[in-house]
């Protein structure tokens, strides 16, 4: 360090902060939380993740199935000529939730995880809660600029299923028919809510065990593991399946399956998409744990000492 | 304008068994360095930690500004660095202060001068996590300036940094002090308060055994006398200062006296027929004070 060059003189009397209200502080937090989530490497590798996942899944093998005359990867026995129709741009409602009640609910969750628990580590909630918004407004902050990210991951997907799909009837030579305009906002729904409930799942399991890998641990375990466990204690033993068919997996899974995810043939035909659920139940069971959630992780950490 | 800018009243902590604070109260006056002084362990960070809202007190009262700790009207007008600073290792420092300036409301053109203010507008492009230790105290140190806070909460600042670097932040202080900066300061080195706090308060143990200025702590200066015979030398110190002011030490005779009766009691030396080697005044430092206070605390428990 260079000797005698720190002044703390201030050029002019600088910029006084205002003390906030609760919105102004909630607005102000989310601000901060979108700079710093938007530089965040991490941010856009799961999303690119997710992105190359949808990509492969719902489009890139059923085309190359299709295109090459053997089955499809996760629905043996069709014809490859009955694939072609799930790849065309129509139908993009009933594609578009497919990988999101499993694979895309798991990177959401890690999402969460990680912009909630690592501000422990890093001792960034300390600062972040000393600057003056409130800890409702903070941690609301942190909550909607996660929010924000998981719109633009849902867009995202949009846009990329769009092209996608294009894309092949283009090169099959097919006319482009594009899907119903109210079925495609459902089905954007749909994923809204799925990812939304996820990504804060994981913000709450993030601020509960104050460390993002045990938090990510967990969520990965509970919504790949433990859940398809459970559904599968509940289908030998009644009794559990009260239970499990209200688990927050089985009501994102049947959200996507009431949305057509599972494919006309087999409804389950998707890994994590379920009908245990119609779906509207599915869609308000999914927005119930998604608000109770982020009340819960609310409650936490107002409460909670930060140390 | 109150003058107050801190008042805690018996504030508590207790974690289990352990009370990490206890029965604090402390008063910090608008304008002042406040020392807050202790060994490790002592209870200093948990009490910042309450007076900014990160810790809920057991029982026990603090007041920031006329409002309760945690409350946006004191923690947007506390500018604080606690236990080390925490920010986001992948962002740079200029960014990281961009977050915070975000949160506060404040414009980016209060970033930079920040960083100026600390030094680091030249490496304020790279990564946190790509800076020394001190690179990370100073971002901490920017961070706290920002929004020109009423008070400045800064726990163990030159924790971690070199001899030039503890010098260039007892000056930073000093210069906000100059200003009218409120500071409250915390630290386990003693000599560093010594200089530059207005007043201290010690802790040890989670107790506030103190709180006064740095020249009532020390108390009054002391003469030590060294003279031969020191039966001699020791009689004609007590018929000058008293005989409960006189004490022999391995250094020789100290006597509670200001230095203004050193030539009176050179004469009675004298007179009584001592050789005196020495006469000089002996001012106490803060830490003898703190290892007298916390040596009687151990000894009283």
């Amino acid at each position: 360090m260079s000797t005698a060059t720190m002044t703390g003189r201030a050029t002019a009397r600088g910029e006084a902060r205002a003390v906030p209200t609760m919105v102004s502080g909630l607005v102000a937090s989310t601000k901060a939380e979108l700079l710093r989530l938007r530089k965040w490497p991490a941010v856009w590798i799961l999303a690119t993740v997710w992105l190359l996942l949808n990509l492969t899944f719902a489009y890139l093998f059923n085309y190359i199935a299709y295109s090459t005359g053997s089955s499809g990867f996760s629905n043996e026995g069709v014809p490859p000529s009955a694939l072609l129709p799930d790849l065309l741009p129509a139908a993009i409602p009933s594609v578009f939730t497919g990988g999101m009640p499993m694979f895309g609910g798991a990177i959401m969750f890690i999402l969460g995880a990680l912009a909630a628990g690592s501000g422990y580590g890093w001792g960034t909630w300390k600062t972040a809660l000393t600057q003056g918004p409130g800890r409702l407004s903070t941690f609301g902050g942190t909550l909607a600029a996660v929010g924000i990210a998981v719109v633009g991951v849902v867009a995202a997907t949009l846009a990329l299923d769009f092209a996608a799909s294009a894309l092949i009837a283009v090169v099959e030579g097919q006319s482009i028919a594009w899907p119903a305009l109210g079925a495609l906002a459902e089905a954007v729904g749909g994923g809204l809510l799925i990812f939304g409930m996820w990504a804060v799942a994981g913000v709450l399991v993030g601020v509960l065990t104050r460390s993002p890998a045990l938090a990510v641990g967990l969520g990965l375990v509970w919504s790949l593991v433990i859940e398809n466990l459970l559904r599968g204690v509940g289908n030998l033993l009644s009794g559990i399946e009260y239970v499990t068919d209200v688990l927050p997996g089985t009501a994102a899974g049947s959200l996507a399956g009431a949305l057509g995810a599972g494919g006309s043939d087999d409804p389950e035909g998707a890994p994590g998409v379920l009908t245990v659920l119609d779906g509207r139940p599915a869609a308000l069971l999914v927005a119930a744990y998604l608000v109770a959630f982020a009340v819960a992780g609310a409650l936490l950490m107002r409460r909670r000492d930060v140390t | 304008m109150t003058n107050t800018i801190v008042v805690t009243e018996r504030l508590t902590k207790r974690y289990g068994d352990r009370l990490a604070v206890n029965d604090v109260s402390l008063t910090v006056r608008r304008g002042e360095v406040y020392g807050f002084l202790g060994p490790n362990g002592a209870g200093k960070t948990t009490t910042l930690r309450m007076l900014l809202g990160l810790v809920r007190p057991t029982s026990g009262t603090a007041t920031i500004l006329g409002h309760a700790p945690g409350e946006p009207g004191a923690t947007a007008r506390i500018g604080a660095l606690v236990e080390g600073p925490g920010f986001y290792p992948y962002l740079s420092g200029r960014d990281n202060l961009r977050v915070m300036a975000r949160y506060q409301g404040v414009s980016d053109v209060a970033v930079e001068d920040a960083l100026h203010r600390v030094d680091l507008a030249e490496r304020g492009s790279d990564a946190f996590k790509s800076y020394s230790l001190g690179m990370k105290q100073r971002l901490g140190v920017a961070s706290a300036l920002l929004g020109e806070p009423d008070l400045l909460v800064l726990d163990e600042p030159t924790n971690g940094l070199d001899p030039a670097g503890m010098a260039d932040m007892r000056k930073l202080v000093v210069d906000l002090a100059e200003q009218g900066q409120t500071v409250l300061l915390s630290s386990h080195l003693l000599a560093e308060v010594q200089e530059i706090c207005d007043r201290v308060g010690v802790i040890a143990h989670g107790r506030l055994l103190a709180e006064s200025t740095v020249a009532e702590l020390r108390g009054a200066s002391t003469l030590l006398v060294r003279a031969q015979p020191v039966e001699v030398a020791l009689a004609a110190s007590m018929q000058v200062a008293g005989d409960d002011a006189v004490q022999l030490t391995d250094a020789g005779i100290r006597l509670e006296l200001s230095d203004e009766r050193a030539p009176e009691l050179a004469r009675a030396l004298v007179a009584a027929g001592a050789d005196i080697h020495e006469i000089r005044t002996a001012e106490r430092s803060l830490e003898d004070v703190f290892f007298e206070m916390t040596t009687d605390e151990e000894e009283n428990r």
